[in-house]
């Protein structure tokens, strides 16, 4: 028996809390989007999810396996990457394109970079935005199957105001996960309390907007609502602005990298050409989060200073 | 105090807080390796073939930071090995045949403490070393102008998992506390006591608050209940959340007025004033799942783990790893013939379910290490710097800091050897300086 010990370094025990758990809790706190988007926009939206998902992960796997090394996708995180694509995409969305899509995600964003932990931007973020770009189709946005009141695109391209009730219930035109505000929210608060993400990201980009669009409108509550309840920013200031891989770890960081979203976000929403501008803004402030990190690294403590 | 450092809650399993230490029999041999402290090892004094009683000095302090070292049972020098320690490197290690009397050595007599460097020589001659774990010999850290002491910061936090000798030395030895705090008062020139404890430990604050109470006459006291935060017992993490005051990386307690010293250390230093019998036997924590009956014992330094086992009713069933100490910065033992040293407060036979770690998977950059480090470090940039063995990074990143606390590694969704690497990475940078050095 003696022979048998472990000799080791400490410390002898872990806290149990795992990437393929967090990853886990990520596509739970994704499903009440993932069914009010399948509810509200018909079963074609299933066929994007399953799409995204089944192209993700096996896209992924694919690239390991030609590559000869093993096959990550049990850390789940090719699936979370599938789902946030697929609910970023309108449910009239070809499949062959959310493969194209899934493909570029996958290999271009993650696996030419070094995989998972190493790529520099978002990589469900990424591959929308290239879709947006590659196919006209995605302009166009989806239109609820179970209700036919709305007659015009997403509410932030239309004159007619949307009501805030349709507005978090998710009764409008959009992508098939960012319409339902509750089940986004829901999802928030979820990964908040297993303490998957911290409130800085979502707080301070959701926080920037509706400030800026409160102004904007003319001291406008109601509209300054809609604002923050449309497009995609619920489910990117939740869901793709806090990956930890391509946002900033210290809460100073965080709340520089929200509040930069926000006002990119805003200023595409109302004075680009584009009618949403979530992805582009989130894609840019990844893009920064390297110099946002290195500026608000945290004193180390003894090496002088005030309280350090 | 501006903010309070960072930690990770750790499963406490303090299983044996409730039960008082037990002693053992004689052990049938005791194995004393020669360096049971930091600093130089201890030089014998005794052969092969000659009797020794319990407290027969048996090798004396190597130099200035080292400390004399006892025969914890009466009977016979048989031999003098090596003992491999943790290091790697060995030192001699003495054994004694016990002749199962525990006959006290004729020559225990009470010290006669009448002065500063009276006081200073007892604590010397106790043998008494850090006990808390650290084993940095007690008399070099008093071994200083007694003005430059503005505070005696007694450690009874006892942050680790399982161990829980140092709330039973608060609950079951307040008068030896009580006698080496008053002769430090009254030798020493202590003006400020404060003893931290984690708030897990509500008897054990109490019991030190009746000490306060006895004790309070000539100084301020103060007993602070603390977060049952890990790792509130770190040296510097308790003096910056007792009295407020920041150790310069590289700097010692001292330069800002503090000497920490562990309640079981003041315990042992009060039990020689009293008796004169040296440090022979200390009070470890038997714990972990495949120990049948864990419990507190106090053993006689030098006796085999195997042995300690034993007499807590055995293992139930074949350890991953036998543990000097807690599970967050213990040391492994390669095999339970290793002996009980002066500064093991507890010994753990952890199963494979209790040391199953994840796979070590990618970084994903969550900032959980940073994010927990009490010292505001970002292990996983230091994990990087280091394997381009860049030392320009790694100073910059200010390695030298870490206390190797473990929190780090503890949260990592990854399991990325990150506390480890930094462990590595100080070695990396002390060679590298020793190589500028011998180039200047």
């Amino acid at each position: 028996m003696n022979n048998q010990l472990t000799l080791s370094v400490s410390p002898h025990i872990h806290s149990g809390r795992t990437t393929r758990r967090i990853m886990l809790d990520v596509l739970i706190a994704l499903l009440p989007a993932a069914v009010a988007g399948v509810v509200i926009f018909g079963l074609t939206s299933l066929i994007v999810i399953a799409s995204c998902v089944v192209g993700c992960v096996g896209f992924e796997a694919l690239f390991y396996v030609i590559r000869k090394k093993p096959i990550p996708v049990g850390d789940l995180s090719a699936a979370v990457t599938g789902l946030l694509l697929a609910l970023n995409l309108p449910a009239n969305t070809p499949w062959w394109q959310c493969l194209i899509g899934a493909l570029f995600a996958m290999v271009v964003v993650k696996g030419l970079f070094g995989g998972l932990g190493a790529n520099p931007v978002n990589p469900a973020i990424t591959a929308r935005v290239f879709m947006l770009v590659a196919f006209a189709t995605l302009a166009k946005p989806a239109f609820p199957t179970i209700v036919d009141t709305v007659s015009s695109a997403t509410p932030l391209a239309s004159e007619t105001p949307t009501s805030l009730t349709d507005l978090l219930l998710g009764l409008h035109g959009g992508a098939i996960g960012e319409t339902c505000a509750v089940a986004l929210l829901l999802g928030g608060i979820y990964l908040l309390c297993r303490r998957v993400i911290t409130w800085h990201i979502p707080v301070a980009f959701i926080g920037t907007v509706f400030v800026a669009s409160f102004f904007m409108e003319g001291m406008d509550l109601t509209a300054a609502l809609a604002a923050i309840l449309s497009g995609g920013l619920l489910i990117g200031a939740i869901f793709m602005a806090t990956d930890y891989v391509t946002s900033p770890a210290t809460p100073w960081g965080k709340i520089i990298f929200g509040v930069g979203a926000g006002l990119i976000t805003f200023l595409i929403r109302y004075f680009g050409v584009y009618p949403e501008g979530v992805s582009f803004a989130i894609l840019f402030m990844n893009i920064i989060t390297p110099y946002i990190s290195s500026w608000t690294k945290r004193k180390v403590f003894g090496t002088g200073g005030k309280n350090a | 105090m501006a903010f309070s450092l960072h930690g990770v809650h750790v499963p406490h399993r303090k299983n044996t807080a409730k039960l008082a230490a037990v002693p053992m029999p004689s052990p049938k041999t005791v194995t004393i390796p020669m360096s049971m402290h930091i600093g130089a090892p201890a030089k014998p004094v005794v052969k092969v073939g000659d009797l020794v009683k319990v407290g027969t000095l048996i090798a004396e302090a190597g130099g200035f930071v080292s400390a004399p070292i006892y025969a914890s049972v009466s009977g016979k020098v048989t031999k003098i090995t090596e003992y491999l320690q943790s290091n790697g490197t060995t030192v001699p290690a003495m054994v004694i045949e016990s002749d199962g009397e525990m006959t006290p050595d004729e020559s225990i007599a009470p010290p006669v403490v009448d002065s500063r460097d009276s006081l200073l020589e007892a604590i010397k001659q106790s043998g008494v070393v850090g006990l808390g774990g650290a084993g940095f010999p007690t008399h070099v850290k008093f071994a200083v102008d007694p003005d430059r002491i503005e505070y005696l910061i007694i450690n009874g936090a006892e942050c680790e998992p399982y161990v829980t000798s140092d709330t039973r030395t608060m609950l079951d030895r307040t008068a030896d506390m009580k006698r080496a705090l008053e002769a430090m008062k009254k030798y020493f020139g202590i003006k400020n006591i404060v003893i931290g404890i984690e708030n897990n430990k509500k008897e054990a604050i109490a019991s030190m608050r009746k000490l306060m109470q006895e004790t309070c006459e000539g100084c301020t006291f103060t007993v602070k209940s603390l977060p049952a935060l890990y790792p509130q017992g770190g040296e510097k993490v308790l003096i910056y959340h007792t009295v407020g005051r920041v150790v310069p990386v590289g700097k010692l307690p001292i330069d800002v007025g503090c000497i920490v010293v562990n309640c079981t250390t003041v315990a042992a230093i009060g039990a020689y004033l009293e008796t004169g019998m040296p440090l022979v036997e200390k009070c470890v924590t038997v714990d972990g799942g495949a120990v049948k009956e864990p419990k507190n014992v106090v053993v006689p330094i030098g006796t085999a783990l195997s042995e300690v086992f034993d007499f807590c009713g055995g293992l139930t069933e074949a350890p991953d790893k036998v543990v000097y100490g807690g599970p967050m910065m213990g040391i492994t033992v390669p095999d339970t013939t290793a002996p009980i040293l002066k500064n093991t407060n507890a010994i753990l036979a952890l199963t494979k379910k209790e040391t199953k770690l994840p796979k070590t998977t990618p970084c994903i950059r969550c900032g959980s290490c940073l994010n927990t480090c009490p010292f505001g470090l970002s292990p996983a940039q230091i994990a990087r710097a280091y394997d381009k063995k860049d030392a320009v990074a790694l100073n910059n990143l200010s390695v030298n800091a870490c206390m190797e606390c473990g929190c780090c590694s503890f949260v990592c969704p990854a399991n990325r050897p990150l506390v480890q690497t930094n462990k590595l990475a100080k070695q990396f940078l002390k060679e590298e300086k020793a190589k500028e050095d011998a180039k200047a």
